[in-house]
C-alpha cells in the first residue's frame, strides 16, 4: 500500500513566547515494513538543531526558534510504501535491550487490576507469542474506545478502572500487562491511514499509537489493542519509548510562561497500489 | 570490641609517616590549640564552607566541624592506593562504555543483565553515545577504608557527581595557614594541582563539533543546593563561569549562555544538577533546573556533559559487587583494592545469611547515602533491629548488607587532648584524555567516640589527608 500523510500541528501562546525548542521523532522507522517515497518535515519559524538516530533506532530530530512568537507550526507531509509484515519489526536496527523495556513508567505501572487482567487473559497459554495476543484482545475487550474521557496525563490503571479511553490508553494498558507478565513492551507513535479518510472520521485516531512486545525468536511484534489487531500495511511507524511521553512525535518547551494551545490536522490515506 | 587499627601508634611505636606530628602535638600546650581552632573555625566561617559533604542535606549553614590533626600517608602506601583507584575508574568507565554499546560483560554472563538493564539508574536515552574519549565519569570519588596496616577496602564507587573535594583544598589551605611550620618540617605532596587538573580534563572532552579552545562551564541547582558553596568554588578556580538552567538556552545545534556581551556556546557543561533534572524535554518535564534540549545537543554532539547521564549505573550498590568481575573482564587485572564482602538481600541464601546476622551487620539502602535509611547492627537496639528487619523483608532487593568494619583510628583533637578516631577516605580521580589522581583526599572522621560513622549529617568532621613525598 501507500499511505499518504498530512500532518499539522500549530503551537499558539497567548503570549509571546521568548523561544520554542522542539524534539522531533517524525521520521518514519527504517523497517523491512516501510519505505519512504517522500517525505518531509517543515517548521514554520527557527532552524533545524541537532539530528541523530537513538538507540531504539529512531531519528531525532532537534528544532528551535527565536523569539518573540505567538505560533509555531510544524508540518509533515509524505508518502510511505508500506508491506503487512503481521506486526513483526523485521529489519530493524537498533541498539537497546529488550529487557530494558520491562521497567515502569508512571502511565504504564500496574496496579492490582492489570495484574489480574494480565494473569487472568494468559492463564493456560504456553507461548509468548499467544499471551501477547491475549493481552491484546484483553485489553481491547476491557478498555472500550471513547474519546474524551481521558487526557494526556490518564494512567493506563486509570483507564481500566473508567473502561474507555483511546489509543494512548489502549497502548499503556497494553504494556503494563506485558510486563506484569515479564514480557518487555514498549510505546510505538505513527500513523493509521483508512481507505477513505473522510470515512475514518477522528483525526487524533489518524495520529496513531499501538504497542510492541518482545517475543523472544520473533523480536518485537506490534499490536494495537485499540483496533484488536497487529499493525498491517495500513500503518506507518515513527518511533518508540517507554511510555507516550517518551515515544512523542514532537516534544517541545517554550520559555517565557505562556499557555499553549495546540491544533492539529491529520489526514492519512492509505491507497492500494 | 576488636582492636582496630590504630594508623599513628603500632603497640607503643609511633608508626613513620606520623613520626614528627607525635612532637608536634606533644608541644602544643593546651591553650594555643584551643585558640587554633577557634582560628580554623572563623577562618572556615569567613570563606562560608559551610555545606554538607555529599549531598547529605541537613543545615545548609551548619559548620562541618574541622579537626586539625592531619591524617598521613607514606609515598609507598599512596602508590598503591592509587594503583587501585587508577584501575578501579578504568574498569568503570570501560563498564559504562560496554553497558551503553554492544553489552559484553553482560552476553559474557559475566554481570545480570536485568541488574543493569532494569537499574532506574540506567539510561536509555544515551544507549549507543558515544561520548568523547568515550569517557562517562570525568569525576569519580571512591570511597576506601582501611583495616590494618596493608589492608584497604573499597566501600563504594561515585561515578556521579561527587561533591566535598572543595574540602580537601580548604583543608589544605588553612592547615597550611595555621601551622605554616608543619609544612616546612614535612615534604608533603601538594593537592592545589587539583582544580588545573579537573580544567584540564574537562577540555580534553570537547565535543566533536567543537573546533577552537572550548568553553566551560559549571551547570548548579542553584544558592539553595546544599554544595553550591563547593560549585562556585570550583568555577572560581578554574576561572570558568558558573551557571544555572536559566543561564542556558539551546539554539540551532548548541548550547549557549547569556552573557553582558550576548550568547556564547558552551562546549562542555560540568554539571552538578541530577539527570533527571537537566533537560525537561528529555526528563522530567517539571524541571525548573535544567535546558529544554540540551540532551538533543548532547546527543548529536554539540556539547559534552560531564558526567554523563546515565553515569551512576556503574555506582549501585548491588552492581559495586561486581567491580572487582570488572576489572578481570576489562583490563585482565587482579583488583588491587578489594571489595568489602557484600551479602545482596535480594539473592534468597544471601538474605537467609543477613536475616539470621543482623546484629553484626551493616545494611544498606541500594540507592541511598548520606548515612540514612541504614542499619549498623552492633550499634543499634533489639527494638531497631526488629523493625528493619520488617523493611528488609518487605524489599529486600533494595538492600545490601556488610560486615561491621574495624575501621582505622587516626588521631583526633578532642576535650581531652588526642585521642584516635575512625575515619575514611574519598580520593578524587580525573578521567578525560588522561587519568590523573591528585595525591589526596577528604579525610571524613566520626568524632564521636566509638562512632564508626564518618558522615557530617551524624556527627562526622574533615581533616586534612597527606601524601608524603619520598
Amino acid at each position: 500500500m501507500i499511505v499518504t500523510v498530512e500532518h499539522v500541528t500549530t503551537y499558539h501562546y497567548d503570549r509571546p513566547v521568548r523561544g520554542v525548542v522542539q524534539s522531533h521523532r517524525l521520521t518514519p522507522t527504517r523497517f523491512d515494513g516501510q519505505t519512504v517515497l517522500d517525505w518531509s518535515v517543515e517548521v514554520s519559524e527557527g532552524t533545524a538543531g541537532g539530528g541523530f538516530r537513538d538507540g531504539a533506532g529512531d531519528w531525532v530530530q532537534s528544532h528551535s526558534a527565536h523569539g518573540p512568537l505567538s505560533e509555531i507550526t510544524v508540518s509533515v507531509h509524505g508518502r510511505v510504501q508500506t508491506q503487512d509484515l503481521a506486526g513483526v519489526l523485521r529489519g530493524h536496527r537498533e541498539r537497546m535491550p529488550a529487557a530494558a523495556y520491562l521497567r515502569d513508567t508512571a502511565p504504564t505501572r500496574a496496579d492490582v487490576a492489570l495484574t489480574e487482567l494480565a494473569r487472568a487473559a494468559v492463564a493456560g497459554a504456553t507461548e509468548d507469542l499467544d499471551r501477547a495476543h491475549r493481552l491484546c484482545a484483553a485489553v481491547a475487550e476491557a478498555i472500550a474506545y471513547r474519546p474524551g474521557v481521558t487526557e494526556a496525563h490518564t494512567t493506563a490503571a486509570e483507564a481500566l478502572r473508567l473502561g474507555e479511553g483511546v489509543c494512548q490508553d489502549h497502548a499503556h494498558a497494553l504494556i503494563a500487562t506485558a510486563r506484569v507478565l515479564d514480557l518487555p513492551a514498549r510505546y510505538v507513535s505513527g500513523y493509521l491511514g483508512g481507505e477513505d479518510a473522510d470515512a475514518q472520521g477522528a483525526a487524533a485516531e489518524a495520529a496513531h499509537a499501538w504497542a510492541e512486545i518482545w517475543v523472544a525468536g520473533l523480536g518485537w511484534i506490534g499490536f494495537d489493542p485499540a483496533n484488536a489487531c497487529c499493525p498491517d500495511a495500513r500503518y506507518v511507524r515513527l518511533g518508540s519509548g517507554l511510555d507516550a511521553a517518551g515515544a512523542a512525535p514532537i516534544r517541545g518547551v517554550a520559555r517565557g510562561g505562556a499557555t499553549e494551545r495546540m491544533d492539529v490536522t491529520v489526514s492519512v490515506r492509505a491507497t492500494q497500489q | 570490641m576488636d582492636a582496630f587499627f590504630n594508623e599513628m601508634f603500632d603497640g607503643g611505636q609511633v608508626r613513620a609517616p606520623y613520626a614528627r606530628l607525635g612532637d608536634w602535638t606533644g608541644s602544643m600546650p593546651d591553650e594555643l590549640r584551643h585558640l587554633k581552632q577557634a582560628e580554623a573555625e572563623a577562618l572556615f566561617r569567613r570563606i562560608g564552607i559551610t555545606f554538607a559533604v555529599y549531598g547529605e542535606g541537613g543545615d545548609p549553614d551548619r559548620l562541618i566541624p574541622f579537626d586539625m590533626f592531619p591524617r598521613v600517608f607514606t609515598q609507598a602506601e599512596w602508590r598503591r592506593l592509587e594503583r587501585g583507584i587508577l584501575q578501579r575508574t578504568r574498569a568503570l568507565n570501560a563498564f559504562l562504555a560496554d553497558v551503553y554499546d554492544r553489552g559484553e560483560i553482560i552476553r559474557a554472563g559475566r554481570i545480570p543483565a536485568d541488574l543493569v538493564h532494569r537499574n532506574e539508574a540506567f539510561e536509555p536515552a544515551v544507549m549507543g553515545i558515544r561520548p568523547p574519549r568515550g569517557v562517562y565519569s570525568h569525576i569519580v570519588g571512591i570511597d576506601i577504608v582501611r583495616t590494618g596496616p596493608d589492608d584497604f577496602f573499597v566501600l563504594e564507587d561515585n561515578c556521579r557527581t561527587p561533591s566535598g573535594v572543595s574540602y580537601m583544598l580548604e583543608n589544605r589551605e588553612i592547615m597550611m595557614r595555621l601551622f605554616p611550620a608543619l609544612f616546612r618540617e614535612n615534604r608533603i605532596e601538594p593537592v592545589d594541582g587539583y582544580s588545573e587538573a579537573l580544567r584540564r580534563t574537562l577540555a580534553s572532552v570537547a565535543p566533536r563539533k567543537c573546533d577552537r579552545e572550548p568553553t566551560i562551564v559549571i551547570l548548579t541547582p542553584g544558592p539553595l543546593n546544599s554544595a553550591y558553596y563547593e560549585h562556585s568554588f570550583l568555577a572560581d578556580l578554574m576561572g570558568v563561569e558558573l551557571v544555572e538552567g536559566q543561564d542556558l538556552f539551546v539554539e540551532g545545534e548548541f548550547v549557549w549562555m547569556r552573557t553582558t556581551r550576548g550568547p556564547q556556546k558552551v562546549d562542555v557543561i560540568y554539571r552538578r544538577v541530577d539527570d533527571h533534572f537537566i533537560d525537561p524535554l528529555c526528563f522530567r518535564a517539571d524541571s525548573m533546573l535544567g535546558v529544554a534540549g540540551l540532551m538533543d545537543v548532547y546527543r548529536s554532539g554539540g556539547v559534552t556533559i560531564a558526567s554523563a547521564p546515565g553515569a551512576g549505573v556503574a555506582d549501585d550498590k548491588a552492581v559495586y559487587c561486581f567491580v572487582p568481575e570488572m576489572i578481570r573482564f576489562y583490563l585482565g587485572e587482579e583488583p588491587v583494592l578489594n571489595n568489602v564482602p557484600t551479602w545482596q538481600c535480594g539473592k534468597r541464601d544471601d538474605l537467609k545469611y543477613v536475616l539470621d546476622n543482623l546484629a553484626d551487620l551493616v545494611v544498606k539502602e541500594v540507592h541511598g547515602s548520606g548515612g540514612y535509611g541504614m542499619l549498623v547492627g552492633p550499634k543499634a537496639t533489639a527494638q531497631q533491629v526488629a523493625s528493619f528487619r520488617e523493611r528488609l523483608l518487605a524489599n529486600p532487593a533494595n538492600y545490601i548488607a556488610q560486615p561491621t568494619l574495624s575501621l582505622s583510628t587516626c588521631p583526633t583533637f578532642v576535650e581531652e587532648g588526642v585521642a584516635p578516631r575512625h575515619v575514611d577516605l574519598r580520593p578524587y580521580c580525573l578521567v578525560g584524555e588522561q587519568i590523573k589522581l591528585v595525591p589526596g583526599g577528604l579525610t571524613r572522621v566520626a568524632l564521636t567516640e566509638g562512632s564508626l560513622v564518618v558522615n557530617s549529617s551524624q556527627g562526622g568532621g574533615v581533616k586534612d589527608t597527606w601524601v608524603l613525598a619520598e
